[in-house]
This record gives structure tokens, sequence and C-alpha cells, in this order.
């Protein structure tokens, strides 16, 4: 096993009670069209952050006709502030895999591929070892537990470093060798992703989520969490706290809960999502993290009444700006924008119409930009401005 | 990567085709869908884009880095409308109709969404539009007018930030304009194939480049200009020679004569807001003249020429090989007319240089003629003679520069202009083509058959070719094996055309070919084999298929262009250019051909005369060969810095 140098918090995860290949066994026992059913009534939504029905997306897959389809595991962990799959990947790793081949089963896919951020490069012989025993143990390569003509594979594959490839079609135009910029969308993955094939992306905690929703079952499942947000999740708790690490919360935990939790009372703000999330102030911790409040995927960064609230706005939109795949012009173009703005804010010297301009061009940029990163990277800036109006009109202009 | 069940293509799949996949069951394929566009209800097949079905609604909606002829890429977002029920905006170029669907395409947040795309764009567009070379013809330029622009919102670069590149003979690039629209990538590496420029660096640091960012005269383009005919903005242009040819017409010390091919006619029109497809020929040679030209030549003269030496040389070529049993004659042959494909075979298949025709093309065998037969006859000093040629391309200003063509004892050609060029010359001298008496061209080059006009267009070399190998072979009228001798197999669009025509029977060897062949026996009811592809892309589909030993590899003569469309399409034709302005022009090729009498290269008076009095020892002859013939160079792929 790999070392992880990451403290997991609070209550023991759940994965570590998860008697192995209880799941896969238990969803190789029924139909095909079962098992996706399975997946839909545990209400199971994408890991990742956007939150998208996992049941559906395999439903979606599973309808397409093609000789091939693919179900690759998003392990391009890139948002600010997010390290849980890292810790799964190297601690669950076979839950993950058990996920994949029960999607793979699902769907109709016969290979499964683990898309490795660059920085992760050292998780990829571990990945690889556990892949190979599962191999040896009949759990993958051809009719898996006895079941003939069920045959899935696993491979990995590294990405370069670029956080838009965390975006599915990125990812897949990564794969492909190409540079990783979003496609069009439609058509979708589901219909035209890997190689033209229909393709399923789910992230790795989605994965393993599968894994431990066939092992106890759907009702176990949705014990946990909200009506809407089903089950339980990992989060990245770093910032001005006492304890920071991953922990595991049941969804609809309270922001103020949360800061309990991790020794954060006394924080002003908190950046929920990551650097595409957005900041919560300290008017707001009776917010719920949850799909139907603040939707997240897991990243939670805790803001100390220390803090220039302004400089968490730069910091995030210096990150868009390198970040930026540079296709579309309204992310292309408009991040720098932001920035110029946040920055003439520090100095306390932005002029009115020029801020008026930019808040506008941040709307324009979450409707007309292509992919979710221009979608989502005015929010964290545009919340400030909301959230922290008295902080940052009253500065003063710098002498 | 294992199990790849489909082939991995240079280009992202995302951009290879324009048919919107979608989840919908494929029976609907083909079904018509109804859509309401701004309250207007339309009736589009299943999976039509948004922005062709608006325009079937008589809406319109604003595109940039759109194009009819490439692949979509919805990234400028200049087109996004707003669709119910969706929670973003949608780029109206990908989005595919398929249920019933409500489109506003100029709601607040759709008109907003635009003119910030407009300002941004503006933020990073340096340049005034008066010094423009697209002053008047730029996309961008229109948008900000019609979108109201009247302040930079968001700045606008007072420095230029990158330095321009002028390396290269044909192609300038300005990236200081460049909108990063990014369809010169997609038409060097969808539609040709050659893959010289690309999107480099992240974020607002994107660049286009080429590879290395070395300078574009110092890599493998091949100078098509397609890339230029289709850049919105004033960041890819071609070299303009104006200002030189001004001065040698200037000069009273310089003869100066120009020489049109017939691509640039059927579409100088449009340059002066007439319909694409409307020949100015004869307007046009009165116009020459009035703007100072000495000499006003049809390039069709020299293209029967080159119908001759080609012809000729496929002729010996089959005569070695099937008479002679030499196993070492390069066949198929292929044409040589088009620079742009000349080049990308040296880079990309220089195996197959002896496969080329030996003949220069048209323009390139005129340049010799004129500083010699022509001086010799008019008693000029070819010094003092500025060779001046009209072409729909690039490529030609290249091509004229290429070392070895300085055959008559001088540079054969000085300049190559393009339809733009000249149409910019008759503006600034206050010529208004079309209201224009006509007149005739000069001679002695001045009548050309039919078969040198359709040059213009993809098929016309290999149509003129037949037509002249047919009639010299079997003795017979063309007009006798097929109607007004037009060629049909040989002609349209497609990308590939593959023809098979037997030889019926055989007459006995016209004089002008006495000296090569005994008799053509060897040829009666043979089956002559022909290909013709256009744009390079197609051109690669035929190398590869010829390497593989496929059918392309049996074929005897093969015509590439190496734009889409042949030079009716070329890179220094009147922008913009698509599928529709490109056939109206071919009409008006086919249309010219119709209207002459004599339709066969060796039936030309003129080129009868030339031989008769210059090129004494006839077509592949010893002076034909100095003067009308050339070699090519191995580039290959790999460009040494100092090259």
């Amino acid at each position: 096993m790999t070392a992880t140098t990451i403290e997991t918090q609070g209550n023991a995860l759940t994965y570590a009670t998860i008697e192995p290949e209880a799941g896969l066994k238990a969803a190789l026992a029924i139909p095909r069209a079962d098992v996706i059913d399975t997946v839909r009534d545990s209400g199971l939504k994408g890991r990742g952050g956007a939150g998208f029905p996992t049941g559906l997306k395999w439903d979606f897959c599973a309808a397409e006709k093609a000789d091939q389809k693919y179900i690759i595991c998003n392990a391009d962990e890139g948002e600010p502030g997010t390290f849980k799959d890292r810790v799964i990947l190297t601690r669950f790793a076979d839950l993950v895999f058990e996920g994949m081949t029960i999607g793979g089963r699902a769907i109709g896919a016969t290979l499964g591929i683990v898309y490795l951020r660059a920085e992760y490069s050292y998780l990829r012989p571990h990945l690889n070892d556990v892949i190979k025993q599962r191999r040896e143990k009949g759990l993958l390569g051809h009719d898996i537990m006895g079941i003939e003509g069920f045959d899935f594979d696993i491979i990995t594959a590294m990405g370069a470093g670029a956080y838009v490839c965390g975006e599915e079609t990125a990812l897949i135009e990564s794969l492909e060798g190409f540079r990783g910029e979003p496609r069009n969308r439609p058509p979708f993955p589901v219909v035209a992703g890997l190689l033209n094939n229909p393709t399923v992306v789910n992230n790795v905690e989605t994965l393993a989520s599968v894994a431990c929703i066939f092992a106890k079952g759907t009702e176990w499942f949705k014990g946990f969490g909200t009506d809407r947000s089903s089950g339980y999740k990992l989060f990245s708790i770093s910032g001005d706290c006492e304890k920071p690490g991953v922990y595991e919360f049941p969804w609809g935990i309270t922001v103020a809960e949360l800061l309990k939790e991790v020794g954060g009372e006394d924080a002003k703000a908190v950046q929920i999502g990551g650097a595409s999330g957005v900041c919560v102030p300290a008017k707001d911790f009776s917010r719920a993290l949850a799909f139907e409040d603040i939707p997240t995927g897991g990243s939670v960064m805790v803001i100390g009444p220390q803090r220039d609230i302004l400089d968490v706005a730069e910091n995030f939109l210096e990150f868009f700006v390198e970040e930026s795949c540079g296709q579309c012009t309204p992310c292309r173009l408009g991040n720098p924008q932001m920035l110029k703005a946040v920055q003439l804010l520090k100095q306390g010297e932005c002029p009115p119409e020029f801020l008026a301009n930019v808040k506008a061009l941040g709307e324009t940029m979450k409707v007309a930009s292509k992919c979710g990163l221009g979608q989502t990277s005015p929010s964290a800036f545009l919340s400030i401005l909301e959230g922290f109006e008295d902080e940052i009109s009253n500065r003063a202009p710098s002498a | 990567m294992s199990n790849p069940t489909t082939p991995i293509h240079r280009a992202p799949l995302s951009q290879q085709h324009r048919r919107v996949i979608t989840t919908t069951s494929p029976d609907a394929i083909g079904a018509q869908v109804s859509v309401t566009i701004d309250g207007v209800e339309t009736k589009v097949p299943f999976g039509t884009t948004i922005l062709a079905a608006a325009k079937t609604a008589g809406v319109k909606i604003p595109t940039l880095c759109d194009h009819p002829d490439l692949d979509v890429a919805g990234v400028c977002r200049m087109c996004v409308v707003e669709v119910e029920g969706q929670r973003t905006l949608q780029p109206a170029c990908t989005f595919p109709v398929v249920n019933q669907m409500k489109i506003n395409t100029h709601s607040r947040k759709v008109r907003m969404a635009r003119k910030h795309v407009l300002e941004l764009l503006l933020s990073e567009h340096y340049g005034e539009c008066y010094s423009c070379v697209r002053n008047g013809n730029c996309e961008l330029q229109a948008l900000a007018e019609e979108y109201g622009i009247t302040e930079f919102a968001f700045g606008h670069p007072e420095e230029p930030l990158f330095e321009q590149d002028y390396s290269s003979y044909s192609v300038m690039r300005d990236m200081n304009k460049c909108i990063r629209c990014r369809r010169c990538i997609r038409t060097c590496i969808d539609v040709q194939e050659v893959g010289v420029l690309e999107a480099v660096g992240r974020s607002n640091k994107v660049t286009i480049e080429t590879f290395e960012d070395m300078p574009l005269g110092s890599v493998v383009c091949i100078n098509c200009g397609q890339c230029v005919n289709r850049c919105p903005v004033g960041a890819l242009y071609a070299r303009d020679e104006t200002d030189e040819v001004w001065a040698a017409i200037d000069d009273p010390d310089k003869h100066v004569v120009i020489q049109t091919a017939p691509a640039p006619r059927s579409a100088m029109g449009e340059l002066f807001d007439l319909e694409p497809g409307t020949p100015v020929t004869f307007e046009m040679n009165t116009a020459l003249r009035r703007a100072g030209f000495d000499g006003v030549f049809d390039t069709n003269f020299s293209a029967d020429l080159t119908i001759i030496e080609e012809g000729t040389e496929l002729i010996l070529r089959l005569y070695k090989a099937l008479v002679q049993g030499d196993k070492d004659v390069a066949l198929p042959q292929f044409t040589s007319c088009s620079p742009g494909w000349v080049k990308y075979l040296e880079h990309f298949y220089p195996e197959f240089i002896p496969n080329v025709s030996s003949a220069k093309s048209p323009q390139q065998m005129f340049g010799a003629l004129i500083k010699t037969y022509y001086a010799d006859k008019l008693e000029l000093d070819p010094a003092k003679i500025v060779s001046v040629a009209l072409m729909p391309c690039s490529a030609k200003k290249y091509e004229c520069n290429r070392p070895e063509m300085v055959d008559s004892g001088y540079q054969d050609v000085d300049y190559g202009l393009t339809t733009r060029e000249l149409g910019k010359m008759f503006k600034e001298a206050g010529l208004h083509v079309p209201s224009l008496p006509k007149s005739d061209f000069d001679d002695p080059f001045g009548t050309a058959t039919g078969s040198g006009v359709i040059f213009g267009a993809t098929g016309g070399v290999m149509e003129s070719a037949l037509r002249t190998v047919i009639e010299l072979v079997t003795g017979e009228k063309v007009e006798s094996i097929y109607d007004h001798g037009d060629i049909i197999p040989v002609r349209g669009f497609e990308g590939v055309k593959y023809a098979e025509l037997t030889i019926p029977k055989v007459g006995p060897v016209p004089e002008i070919l006495a000296h090569l062949v005994p008799d053509w026996e060897w040829l009666n009811g043979a089956t002559l084999k022909v290909a013709i592809a256009h744009g390079t892309a197609n051109a690669k589909k035929v190398m590869e298929d010829i390497k593989a030993g496929g059918k392309f590899s049996q074929c005897h003569f093969i015509e590439i262009m190496a734009c889409p469309g042949g030079c009716l399409g070329g890179g220094g034709q009147p922008i913009p250019t698509s599928p529709e302005i490109r056939a109206a022009r071919a009409r008006a090729i086919y249309a010219e051909d119709h209207a002459y009498d004599v339709r066969k290269s060796y039936e030309n008076p003129a080129v009868a005369r030339t031989y008769a009095e210059f090129l004494t020892d006839g077509p592949c002859g010893h002076i034909s060969h100095k003067l009308l013939h050339t070699s090519y160079t191995s580039r290959g792929k790999h460009i040494p810095q100092d090259d």
C-alpha cells in the first residue's frame, strides 16, 4: 500500500466497513437492467461536483447501440482544495475498480480507463498492482466471477497537469492525445465519447459509492443525507481551521456544524466547491451542504477573520487565468478582466462603471462559456462582491 | 490505448463532422421537427443546427468561428441563443434541433453576451481599421457596427504584442489582429491536411503558431492561402505586391505585360459587387490597358501549351512502359500546374517526384516565353520587360520566386498578383471594371481554346488533356464521341473522381508527334484510367491509396489541385468563399468554355505558330525542355532552420 500523508478525521470512513467484492457479487447476481435501476433508486449523484444522477447517465449510455463502449474513472482531482479522491485511490482502490466493473456490466463496456492527474503519478504503480491482483483473482479479464461472456478490463492513463482535463470531454480529448479542450455538447460522451464511442465518465468517489450501494443496499444508502441528496460524502477541509483533513459527513450538514467539527468556528467565510465554487459569508453559515442548497465536489476552504477577502478572490482568479483552456472567448478573455477588477479594487481604484461592466460580464460568462470552467469561474468573485460589500467598498485608495 | 475501434485522426474527433449526433433514436433522423425561432414557427430536418434552422426562418444569427467549409468549433460564442429549458445559452452553430424547441435569438441576455464577446475580442485586437487590408471586408468590423460598439468597455491595445511574420513569399501573419476563431487551424488540418498551424498555450496566452513557432516561410506551408480566404479579420493575408507593379508601370523604361488566368476572371466581378459567377474577362482587358499595362495576354495560351507538353510527356511515358517494356517509368503521371500541390508533394511524398509532369505550370511557361519569344518578336530588351501574372492563387507568388524559374535568363515571372490585389489596383485607378467596354487580348498570344479556360475548375486540366489526346490518337473530332466535347465524368466537385475511358479506335500519328511514336496501334482498345482530386486532403487520400497499391496506383494520369474546387477556389480569390460561391464561379468558367469555337489545345493557332516559329523541335523537344520544363526538390518534413 502507498502511504498517504493526509489525515482522515472524525468517524472511520464507511468505505473501511465494506466487505471486499460484496458489491460486485450482488451486482452480478441481478439482470443488467436491474443494476441501473438500483443505482437510480439509490439517488446517487455525481460526486465530482456537477451532481448529475449516476443512474440516468448509465441509462443513457446503456441505451446506445455500439460495438464498443468505455467507462472512465475521472481521477483528475484538480479542483483547488480537494484531496479526497487521493485518499480513496490510496486506501480503497478495490472499491473504485469494483464500481467500474459494475458500471461496465451495466452499460455494456469492456474497457475501463482510470484517468489519473499528473500530480498523482506516484499512485499509478499502486493502482496497476491492484488491477493486476484483480486480474489474477478473476475479478477482471474474461468471464469475470464465472459469468460467461462478461469481459472487462481496466487500464490507467496519465493526465498532463491541466485543470480543464477534469471536464469530461476535455479529459476524453486528452486521452485521445489531443489538446485537452472541452468539446461541444451535444453530442454528450454517453453518445459519442472516447474515440466516438459511448462513454461514461464518473468521479472516483461516485464509483466507490456504487460498490457500497450494492454491498449494503439502496435503503441503507438513502438512510444517509437528505431527500434530494442521498448518502454520505467525503469533504476535503483545508484553510484556517484546527483540524484540516478528509472527513465523511452525510449530505445536509450545515456550514456551522461542519466548522464546529473541524475547529473553524471563527471563520469569516467558507469557500465551498473549490475555486469554481461560491464564497459563503458567516451570516449564511446556517446553509446546508447538499445539492438542493450548496452543491459541492467536497472542497471546503475555511477563511479566517484575518484574511483579506479580495486576496481570496484574486487567488482564485489568478488560477482561472492560468487554467482556462483558451478556447472560447468569454472564458479566455473574461477571466483576465475579472482579475483586473479585483486588483483595482484592492488598490481602491476600481472605477464604478468598470466594476458594473465586469459584474455584467461575469453573468455572461456563466451562461455563454463553452464548459463548466468558464461558467463557474466568476462565481467566487461575484459571491464575494455580494457578500462582502462593506469590506470591499470601504477600502480607501492606496496612497 | 487498447481496443481502439476507430482510427485516430489528426483533427480532434469533435471537429471532424458537421453532423451532430444526438441521444434520440437514429430512426428519427430524416424526420421533420418543428421549431419556433423568435416566434416564427418553421420545420427543419431532425438534427439541423439552430443556425441553419434560423436561416430557413429568415432570422440572421451572427457568427465568427463558423464557416460553411469547416467543421464546427463553437469557440467564439458570438452565435449564442436562448433555448427554452436550457440553463445556459447555446451556440447556434453546434446545437441541433431534435425536438420541438423554442428559441430566442435576441433576448437581453443574448444581446448582452454578444456585445461582451465583441468587446472582449476588441480588448486584444490591435490595429486601426483604416490601415487594415480587410477594411470594409472584415467580419469583426461588421459585427462591431451591427452591435453598436461605440467604446472599448474592456480596453483596447495601444501597442502591438506580436511581431508580424513576413517570411513567406505568399502568406503574411499578424497575430495582433487574430481573434482565435481557429478557422485557419481547421482549414489547414481538416480541409488541406497540411497541419501547419495549431493553437499553443492556454487562456489569454493562446496563440496560433507553426511548429516551434518557426517563420511560415520555413515550415511545410504549401502557400495555398486557404487560411487567408477564411480568416474573418486581417490576421492572415497574402503578400501585397501592388506597389512594385505600380512602380514598374510608372517607369517609362519598363515594358509591363500581364497574363491573366481564367479563374480570377470568373471572380473579379465579386470585388465590384457583381453576383459570383459573372465573368468580366473582356472588360478587364480594357481596365488593364487603362491601368497602364503594355501587353494583356491570356494565360489560356500557355495552358494549351501545358496540355500539349504534358500530354506528350504522358504519351511518351506510356509508350516507354507499354511498348518498350521500361519498368522504371513512373506512372501514374501527376499534373504540375498547382504550385501548392507541387510543394505539398515535395514535403509529404518526395518519393513520388518522378511521377510529377516535368512540364511547368501555364504561368511559368508563359513567363519563359515572354522574355524570349515575345522579346525577340517585338525586339525588346528582356531585361526591361516586367512580367506580371494575374492568378487566383497565393502559391503562384512562391512559384515565380522558385530559384530554378529563370530559364529565360531572367526571373521568368516577376510578380504574381492575386485577384484581390488587381481589384485593389483597379479601384485605386478609378476603374469600375463592370462598366468598361470590352476588348480582346493582345497578339501574339491572343486566341485561346475553351480547353484553357476550364483549367480554372477542378477536372479542367484532365478534360482538356483528354480532348486533345482523344483527337490526336483517334483522328476523330472529340465532339463525335462526347456531346460538345464535354467529358462529364471528370466534372463536378466530389473530392476524388475516378474515370475510365476506352480508346475505341486509332488513326494516323499527327505530324506534331511523328518524331516521337511510329504508330498508335499499341493504344487501340486500351483503357485510359484517370483520376482527379482537389484540396490536398483529397490528394492525400489518393497518395495513400497509391502507396498501398490500390486502384489509383493503376491510373495513368492524375490531376491534382491544391485548392478546393480547383483554381476558382484559390487562395488569391475574393473573400468570402463558400461551396455556393465556388459553384457559381465554375458555371462562369464552363459558360466561357462553351462560348469558344475551337476547343482543343493543339488546334490553337497561336500555339501552332509558336511551335512553328520558336519551339521548332516540337513538344518535349530540346528547346521546349529548356524553357517549358522544370525539376523538383525533395523537401521532406524536416526543414532546417537556415533553409
